[in-house]
């Protein structure tokens, strides 16, 4: 097979879910854990400004993955967003109460109206970060596809256990990833909370991931897959995984700890496209009924304009998002003076 | 229950929604890099009270623009599939685009500009501001080109059973962006000249910061006349555009149904939208002359229209719903005058003493905050609702762009909720803007103490 547009724009929208589930998977993280680390209002507004000047930029990450899929693979976007309806309507009910609840939360005195935003800001994370892992599982297991591309399956033919797992084992990797992220991000007492948490909860998320690694290999078509087999990546996935287990449960290296996890994070999602790929949705009616790189895409032209546009801009935006990282370094304090509300 | 029906109501529903807070984020922001812009050359303290003022109620106001965004990008796929395979290889790019370069630059910076105050350079501060700014105009063009193709296609061929694009700068440089940007942008500062206008009078009349709030006042006044009157005339070159893509819309938007030469143009017009007038008023050729700016100059009617594009396009019913079309357009020119008028006089009284004599005009503007309000979604729903059938003018009609594999009730359901949610988040968003517009005092200060009910509340006013 020859390297053409529509590989790299196959590349590209994986660069773009990979970049999002690490960004904002600590940032689901956070918002998991707000109701069991913060116990005085003050902490959890230390807790939110942790992610405060990051969590919007983290999210266009998924907005440009949406733009992208839509101007490079129509079809993938016709027929992934009018097929997951239901599920994609909930997490953009959870973005739309989370985005909202950051904001507002610190904008009115009362307890109940603090504690409703705090309350928004846990399911609205809960909610997408369930849901992606259903969604992921889902696209390489196959979904009801017929033969003018469109999606057939019932919410309930979505929600099987192998994809409930997958969810599962992505809320707790997230909160896992947070934890370990907000120990390094707050000082003094909260950030001994957060490396706690982080080691009471490690243990779930690596049993949950193996449990969802094997049950990949039985309910997907990774060992007879046509394409690119994805070879040692899950393998790597788990050994990061372990190896940030263990730096955890000694109390150590909190940076590499959170660069494993990062990792393993973007491991998994480009095992996920390997699986796909050169497909982009997979057919459980019948093979042919698959939608490919191929048979999805925009015309060359297309691709051609948005791969100048894609390869002069991203470099940009990444360049200035890392910068911003950089202006914020400092870790957050639980004192009311210097923290922007 | 017809999917179709409801999708329409669910995309014009959540695009109001979205709409009514964009205009606000566009011009707001860049009203508050202006006062920031001010502050930093000759450091004023009056200023800075100004920037983190307004500053507040524009972040408030965006976290809305924000939430409500993300439903528009995700909806052309889940309810408008068929649409979104026809002209995705078009469509999708502007729209991805968009992400890349706008939404990117505006929430980065924004939460540079947040967080920033003293982190970065009071240099760096301000760039922050206003990359925001620029970023928000950056995502309107882009969002337009989307829009244009749709009421104007170019640069495009039909093959493989969709549209497929052949000329990238033909779409950039649609005329119908071309009119459509100025427009959509002069609202935008329209709408923040007179939120500032009107905030401003309130505390004015009340004499609460006086100095803070003149000067908000005066600025508020030069941005607002100059905007409305660019709206203004630009949406005369509106109507001309109008006239050559999209006649249909013209004659709805006049609610004229026999041909004429030379034009007349209907101020107000009751009929039972069958073609029956009960009673009219309309001014000899002035359409003409709006259209052609000449004296003379044929302007069609829908039912000769309908009869052409029958021929044309095969049977079918080609108009839009003139009765919507009709008075949403009446509704935005009107309050566009009404908003010229004040703009003027509000420019006039703040070359005075604002608190005296003007007093009695002043109480006028926390009113008119409405009106751009009311222009804003007007102009949407003309634009929108005048094109039906028609969802790419010409090429698509409505009942087949909508997703087949989408029952109603899961498009019901989904609409009920958006609308219910964002209901009620907008109940939250307008308690919020009219605490802190009411109170100044929360948004100064390095620390904005108000917000940890824990502490003593050092604030003038106490807490509610
Ligand atoms: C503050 C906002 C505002 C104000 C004062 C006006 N408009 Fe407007 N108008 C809009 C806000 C707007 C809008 C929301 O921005 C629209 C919808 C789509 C667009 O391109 O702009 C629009 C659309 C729009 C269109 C339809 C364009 C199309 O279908 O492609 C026309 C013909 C006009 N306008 C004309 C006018 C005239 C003659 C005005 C004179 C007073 C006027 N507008 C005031
Ligand atoms: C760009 C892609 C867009 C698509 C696919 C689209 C599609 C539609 C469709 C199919 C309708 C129903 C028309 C009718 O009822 O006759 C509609 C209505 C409407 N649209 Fe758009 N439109 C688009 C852009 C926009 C934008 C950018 C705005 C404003 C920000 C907007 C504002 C509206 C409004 C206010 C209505 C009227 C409500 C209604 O009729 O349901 N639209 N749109
Ligand atoms: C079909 C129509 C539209 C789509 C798909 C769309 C998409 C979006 C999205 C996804 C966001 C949120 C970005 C974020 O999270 O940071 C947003 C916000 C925004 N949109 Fe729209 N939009 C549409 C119509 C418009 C129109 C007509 C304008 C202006 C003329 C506009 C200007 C803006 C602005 C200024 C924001 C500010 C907030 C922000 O970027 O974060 N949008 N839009």
């Amino acid at each position: 097979m020859t390297f053409d547009l529509n590989i790299l724009w196959f590349i590209l929208i994986a660069v773009l879910y990979i970049g999002f589930f690490v960004l904002e998977g600590f940032d689901f993280g956070v918002g998991l854990l707000l109701p069991v680390l913060g116990r005085t209002d003050l902490e959890r507004r230390a807790i939110i400004n942790t992610i405060g000047p990051h969590w919007d930029g983290n999210e266009v990450w998924l907005l440009t993955a949406g733009g992208a899929t839509f101007a490079a693979f129509p079809h993938w976007y016709a027929t992934l967003f009018s097929g997951f309806y239901l599920p994609l309507f909930l997490v953009l009910v959870g973005l739309i109460i989370r985005g909202v609840a950051f904001e507002f939360r610190s904008k009115s005195p009362g307890a109940q109206w603090r504690r409703l935003w705090d309350w928004g800001i846990f399911v609205g994370s809960l909610l997408p970060a369930l849901l992606f892992g259903v969604a992921f599982a889902n696209l390489t297991r196959g979904v009801a596809i017929d033969a003018d591309m469109n999606m057939r399956s019932s919410l309930f033919d979505l929600l099987n256990l192998y994809s409930l797992l997958g969810g599962v084992a992505g809320v707790l990797l997230f909160a896992t990833y947070g934890a370990v992220f907000l120990s390094l991000k707050l000082t003094g007492e909260l950030e001994t909370r957060a490396a706690g948490l982080a080691r009471r909860l490690w243990p779930f998320a690596a049993v949950a991931q193996i449990l969802f690694f094997g049950a990949s290999y039985l309910e997907t078509d990774l060992l007879t897959h046509i394409g690119i087999n994805p070879g040692p990546l899950p393998f790597a996935m788990l050994a990061t995984l372990l190896v940030a287990g263990l730096f955890i449960l000694r109390g150590r290296n909190r940076g590499w700890t959170f660069a494993l996890l990062a990792f393993t994070i973007a491991a998994q999602t480009a095992f996920t496209f390997g699986l796909l790929f050169p497909r982009v949705m997979i057919s459980s009616l019948d093979p042919a009924y698959s939608l490919t790189i191929y048979n999805a895409s925009s015309s060359p032209y297309t691709l051609t304009v948005m791969s100048v546009v894609a390869l002069l801009f991203v470099p940009i935006v990444v360049g200035y998002q890392i910068w911003t990282y950089w202006v914020f370094r400092k870790r957050v304090e639980a004192k009311p003076e210097g923290l922007v509300y | 229950m017809d999917p179709t029906l409801l999708a329409q109501w669910q995309f014009g529903i959540t695009t109001v929604y979205h709409y009514f807070f964009v205009p606000l984020t566009i011009g707001l922001t860049t009203m508050t890099a202006l006062m920031q812009t001010l502050w930093f050359l000759n450091g004023q303290d009056v200023y800075k009270q100004m920037t983190k003022f307004w500053g507040k109620l524009m972040l408030i106001n965006f976290a809305m623009g924000v939430v409500t965004g993300i439903v528009q990008e995700f909806q052309f796929g889940m309810n408008w599939s068929e649409y979104s395979r026809f002209v995705g290889d078009i469509f999708g790019a502007p729209l991805a685009i968009e992400a890349l370069l706008a939404f990117f630059m505006e929430s980065t910076f924004l939460g540079l500009w947040l967080f920033g105050w003293d982190r970065v350079s009071k240099r760096a501060h301000l760039a922050s501001i206003w990359l925001v700014a620029i970023g928000s105009l950056l995502s309107s063009v882009w969002i337009l080109i989307a829009n244009a193709f749709m009421q104007n296609p170019v640069g495009y061929e039909l093959r493989n059973g969709r549209a497929e694009m052949t000329d990238f700068l033909a779409l950039l440089f649609n005329p119908s962006v071309q009119v459509a940007f100025p427009h959509v942008i002069g609202g935008a500062f329209t709408t923040a000249g007179f939120f500032v206008m009107g905030i401003s009078a309130w505390h004015l009349l009340r004499k609460s910061h006086v100095d803070l709030f003149k000067r908000s006042f005066q600025l508020g006044a030069i941005v607002g006349l100059i905007a409305i009157g660019l709206t203004v005339l630009n949406g005369h070159e509106q109507a001309r555009h109008m006239i050559a893509s999209q006649p249909m819309k013209m004659a709805a938007a006049e609610g004229l149904y026999v041909t004429e030469d030379p034009a007349s143009f209907s101020v107000l017009t009751i009929g039972d939208f069958e073609g029956n007038e009960v009673f009219s008023f309309r001014i000899p050729t002035l359409l003409s002359l709006l259209s052609y700016n000449q004296l003379t100059g044929v302007v069609r009617g829908m039912d000769d229209l309908q009869v052409e594009y029958e021929a044309r396009f095969g049977p079918g019913d080609y108009r839009p719903p003139a009765f919507v079309v009709y008075w949403s357009f009446r509704a935005m020119v009107g309050s566009g005058f009404a908003m010229l008028g004040l703009a003027v006089v509000a420019l006039v009284i703040s070359l005075g003493d604002l608190t005296e004599k003007a007093g009695r005009w002043l109480a006028l503007y926390p009113l008119a905050i409405l009106l751009p309000y009311v222009a804003n979604s007007t102009g949407w729903l003309m634009t929108e609702v005048g094109r039906s059938p028609w969802v790419v003018h010409g090429l698509m009609k409505i009942e087949d762009a909508v997703s087949p594999n989408v029952s109603g009730e899961a498009v019901l359901f989904t609409t009920i909720v958006f609308t219910l949610l964002y209901g009620a988040l907008m109940a939250a968003d307008l308690y919020l803007l009219r605490r802190f517009a009411a109170t100044p005092e929360l948004a100064f200060g390095p620390l904005d103490a108000h917000a940890a009910p824990d502490l003593p509340a050092p604030s003038l006013v106490g807490t509610d």
